[in-house]
């Protein structure tokens, strides 16, 4: 008896709503029998990864924290899926935003300024905005492949920002160690709630989850970016200027990463160091598709990828599982959501019937 | 059923709670938390302070209760898992990478209660101490060792980041071939990274094309004393006792043994008396030791040995003058030891070494 997939010839309304519930359940089954095998209570076992992280103010604050920079990377990144842009540099731009609102930021060490802060971010937004376009003028100019160049670029600007951690933006009273000074309070995000480290920067990640709605539902640039993705030869013929919408989706993708950089360096973290990110650009790309490419999806999306690192972490505490159980245990949910998604197009058959394929 | 299942529930919200209130009752055991940089299998640095974990569980068996989350970024995760650890009750956090210090002393504020440990900085807080161990004093007998057996006179040297703890062991290695072989020259290779076995193999693969007979590294993973194996020459390993990896290859390992400081560091918090220092130990403290010499002639092992021995006691330490730059300026007088605070910031290379600090 073999199992076979068979088109549906079009999208399933119902399935498309099922599938994540589909994908939960299989989670919890197949964790909750892991679990019990290594010899854990399954159901103590599964709250402490999905429930105990978030059972408190300090614990739902962290959960916005760590996923505010997935979120705004994100939210860039469906955009430029949408065009049919493959823009796998995230992780570069998110760094060159950080690299550049740090650069201001040390420049302002001593400056009581309102107008800090905002200049802070600006600067991080232009940094990976900047990285972002010039990956998009190769693509324009030279053809060359937006994916590779992307992830060239990451490489190139995690050790710009090596190279500048390491020199000229290194603490001066730091005994050498490759960090930056302190930031000056002015160029903090403020925090909205007192004793966590939840920051403004959720706020941004919210305004881009409603923007990117309206602009893709709303706006005829939205709709020239959707038609170029599903068609770019209608997209010529009706007119639209591709090389300019190239550069729009990668320059709003890019600002975004960068911002999510500005807002690390200026939020948790408070200070340049080499590690201001540990693959939040790459964790962006899965949650882009995990949110199916739509802003409410990446919403939910984001803060579920959130949760399960947290969960990892706390179960490493609270459970004394290995790391490796835990990544596993991500690894798993992260693929059951995905898989499940074929059932939405898709339709499982035994091999032996012969049922014809309903018409389009 | 369905009554058994709300009883593990409520009991799990129940015991976090507990948990989160700190609430340790009189049998409870001392529990003690470990912040790792990398995974415990790295055979390097994070494996070598889960030994010491393990040697405080052995030391003091059902007194204590330990708890480790291996491979947290240092960046804005880091809080929180220190966090997390203080919220559930343990009194005494051992962070052990240098990123970690800035995080910790922020947690440390808000859980005075909880004593911190913090390894490789140079920050302290009323409840937060940090200890480094004196690599060096092991790196100078690697130096030694290096000096004695290379044939081709060219030294390999994997470096992780330029920053003061390797930038000195980069000079006591030096200070050592200066002594025993004038003619052997270093070549350094920075791989921007502690743990990353495919570049760490891809240095000493590419050291070993110019030339290089002997390979020191001062990153963890035991990949370049893999390679080394390979090739048929000579390996140092760094953080942990590196000798089956490269049966033949093998000369030495400089080891950090952890047991000692963090047994004496759990008994100070139980008993109370426990003060925030800036520990630096190093063989004399046990903290460096080298378990064994292999591959190489008895007189060098016995000269390497009478060499271990001298640093011990203290009557040699590698950082006596005359000293100079690479500018051939005099930085310790002839005769003079270099103060430790001095060296623990150190940023520049002595005479002789052929290249400059990477910026």
């Amino acid at each position: 008896m073999f199992l076979k997939l068979q088109p549906r010839g079009g999208a399933s309304a119902t399935m498309s709503y099922l599938s994540p519930l589909l994908a939960g359940v299989l989670t919890l089954l197949t964790g909750g029998i892991f679990f019990a095998a290594l010899g854990h209570n399954p159901i103590h076992a599964l709250s402490v990864f999905l429930i105990a992280p978030v059972s408190d103010v300090y614990g739902i604050a962290e959960l916005c924290v760590k996923a505010t920079p997935i979120m705004l990377c994100a939210i860039g990144l469906a955009l430029t899926f949408k065009a049919q842009v493959w823009n796998i540099g995230a992780e570069g731009q998110l760094l060159m935003g950080g690299l550049a609102a740090s650069a201001v930021a040390l420049q302002l060490l001593d400056v009581e300024t309102a107008l800090a802060l905002p200049l802070v971010l600006f600067s991080g937004m232009l940094g990976g905005a900047a990285w972002a376009v010039l990956a998009a003028w190769l693509r324009n100019r030279f053809n060359a492949n937006e994916i590779l160049t992307t992830i060239m670029f990451n490489y190139i600007a995690l050790y710009l920002l090596l190279y500048f951690v390491h020199g000229s933006l290194k603490d001066p009273q730091g005994y050498g160690f490759p960090q930056s000074a302190l930031f000056a309070d002015s160029a903090l995000l403020p925090i909205l709630i007192e004793d966590t480290r939840l920051h403004i920067g959720i706020l941004f990640a919210l305004f881009a989850v409603v923007a990117a709605w309206t602009f893709l539902s709303r706006s005829f640039l939205g709709f020239q970016i959707k038609v170029l993705g599903l068609d770019s030869n209608a997209a010529k013929l009706s007119g639209f200027k591709h090389k300019r919408l190239v550069i729009l989706v990668m320059l709003i993708s890019g600002a975004l990463a960068g911002l999510a950089g500005a807002g690390e360096v200026t939020g948790p973290i408070g200070q340049l160091i080499p590690s201001i990110s540990p693959g939040y650009g790459y964790a962006a790309i899965i949650v882009a598709f995990l949110g199916r490419l739509h802003p409410v999806g990446i919403f939910f999306a984001s803060l579920l990828m959130a949760l399960i690192y947290m969960g990892g972490e706390l179960a490493q505490i609270e459970l004394k599982m290995p790391l490796a159980v835990t990544s596993l245990f991500q690894g798993m949910l992260l693929f059951y959501l995905l898989a499940c998604d074929v059932l939405i197009n898709f339709k499982i058959k035994l091999a032996g019937s012969n049922t014809q394929v309903e018409n389009v | 059923m369905k009554s058994s299942v709300k009883k593990i529930l409520s009991s799990a919200v129940l015991g976090l709670s507990l948990l989160a209130a700190g609430g340790a009752q009189a049998a409870d055991p001392f529990k003690i938390g470990f912040v790792y940089v990398g995974p415990v299998g790295d055979h390097g640095w994070s494996y070598q302070h889960d030994q010491g974990r393990l040697a405080v569980e052995k030391h003091f068996g059902d007194k204590v209760e330990t708890t480790f989350v291996e491979s947290v970024p240092e960046g804005a995760d880091a809080e929180r898992v220190i966090r997390n650890l203080a919220k559930a009750g343990n009194k005494l956090i051992f962070t052990t990478s240098f990123g970690y210090m800035n995080p910790t002393l922020k947690v440390a504020k808000t859980f005075k209660k909880v004593k911190f440990e913090h390894a490789t900085g140079y920050k302290t807080a009323k409840n937060a101490g940090n200890y480094l161990s004196k690599t060096f004093e092991g790196r100078y007998v690697a130096g030694f060792v290096a000096a004695k057996m290379t044939k081709t006179n060219k030294i390999g040297y994997i470096a992780s980041f330029p920053i003061p703890e390797v930038i000195r062991d980069i000079n006591t290695v030096q200070l050592a071939l200066q002594k025993y072989n004038p003619k052997a020259e270093l070549k350094i290779i920075w791989v921007n990274s502690w743990f990353d076995p495919g570049k760490e193999a891809d240095a000493a693969n590419a050291m070993m094309d110019q030339g290089v007979d002997v390979i020191l590294q001062h990153t963890d993973s035991p990949a370049a004393m893999q390679a080394a194996e390979r090739r048929g020459i000579y390996a140092v390993g760094q953080a942990s006792d590196m000798s089956s990896f490269g049966p033949k290859a093998h000369l030495m390992s400089v080891v950090d043994d952890w047991s000692a400081l963090y047994i004496r560091k759990t008994q100070e918090v139980m008993d109370g008396n426990w003060k925030p220092e800036n520990y630096w130990g190093g063989m004399a403290e046990k903290d460096i030791i080298i378990p064994a010499f292999t591959n190489m002639p008895a007189e060098i092992v016995k000269e390497a040995e009478q060499l271990v021995a001298d640093i011990t006691s203290g009557a040699f330490f590698p950082f006596t003058g005359p000293i100079k730059n690479q500018k051939g300026e005099i930085m310790v007088k002839a005769g003079e030891k270099m103060p430790l605070n001095n060296l623990k910031s150190i940023n520049w290379y002595v005479e002789g070494v052929p290249s400059t600090i990477p910026k």
